[in-house]
């Protein structure tokens, strides 16, 4: 993966398997305690116990199209190379988290990316799944909440193809404003 | 324009938007329009589905053509990522691989279009792993 938002719109996808119908996408950069953490949160169905060890297996999948599964290895790979760490905890039932923690300043920190591109994807194509997306550079935070969005539109369909761009923009600017790109 | 930066411009961006716009109802009905589906799991993302996503949404909109672009999972066809489904109203869904942007422009003028067929399409009779 060449960026973040990529990893993301990649684990992301675990989530959506897992028939989450919540996903909460939380970014901290706290350049001054050198931390860069990265939360994945859902309220899907969860990981069994003596497979939380494993998922970080790129032979470990449950999926059937195919016998190999790299999303979380790839990112572990790349919180590891800054110094960071990756942790999953899941609970059957409830729901799996996932944290990568990179150091701030190290050089093999990936670059962002378009994240405001990857959230707006993830919401048109999802309509159904509520997303938070907050994001925070050292004490600024941006929230965006589809429920929010969807109450604005009222009428209007979140994945509608007019209003997307505008999703995009509006969540660049912001993030613009709290120099998180 | 004043770029939308909080609900509040959201809203107005909509009101202005209103003729334009789908009703939600439409989007129940999906059978109607075009649909699109990008694979997007770890092979897809690292060869280049997300560029295809956004250069098909932004083309459909632009081309005033009624679509629907979503994502899928891994479909099995790891080798010919990104790879993408497109049902035109009416008939088969039809996959293609390695599409590119060059690729997504050509199916679009001239499958979705004209309903000419394009190279790249993998066939339906593919076997997946787990099948054979």
């Amino acid at each position: 993966m060449k960026d973040l938002s990529l990893h993301i719109l990649d684990i992301v996808q675990n989530s959506i398997s897992a028939k989450a119908t919540f996903i909460d996408i939380i970014i901290e950069e706290k350049p001054l305690e050198n931390s860069y953490r990265l939360l994945i949160k859902d309220n899907g169905k969860g990981i069994p116990k003596e497979m939380v060890d494993k998922v970080t297996d790129p032979y470990t999948t449950s999926r059937t199209t195919r016998k190999v599964g790299l999303g979380l290895p790839l990112l572990k790979m790349n919180a590891e190379r800054t110094g960071g760490y990756l942790k999953i905890s899941s609970e059957v039932g409830k729901g799996t988290e996932v944290e990568a923690f990179f150091v701030y300043d190290n050089i093999d920190r990936l670059p962002i990316g378009d994240i405001a591109g990857v959230i707006t994807i993830l919401v048109s194509a999802n309509p159904l799944i509520e997303f938070v997306y907050s994001h925070q550079v050292n004490d600024e935070i941006y929230v965006f909440d589809t429920r929010e969005i969807k109450e604005a539109l009222d009428d209007v369909a979140i994945n509608d193809i007019h209003i997307i761009k505008y999703l995009k923009e509006m969540i660049h600017e912001n993030l613009l404003e709290i120099k998180a790109i | 324009m004043v770029k939308v930066k909080s609900l509040a411009d959201l809203k107005k961006i909509k009101s202005e938007l209103q003729s334009k716009l789908d009703l939600r109802e439409k989007s129940e009905h999906p059978e109607k329009i075009v649909q699109v589906k990008v694979a997007m799991a770890t092979c897809g993302i690292a060869s280049g589905a997300k560029q295809v996503m956004d250069f098909m949404i932004e083309e459909f909109e632009k081309r005033g053509i009624d679509a629907v672009v979503t994502q899928t999972g891994c479909m099995g066809y790891c080798y010919a990522e990104p790879t993408i489904e497109v049902t035109v109203p009416g008939k088969e869904p039809i996959v293609f691989g390695y599409v590119n942007i060059q690729k997504a422009d050509t199916i679009i003028e001239k499958y979705v279009k004209n309903g000419e067929l394009v190279d790249g399409i993998i066939p339906v009779n593919y076997e997946t792993i787990e099948k054979q």
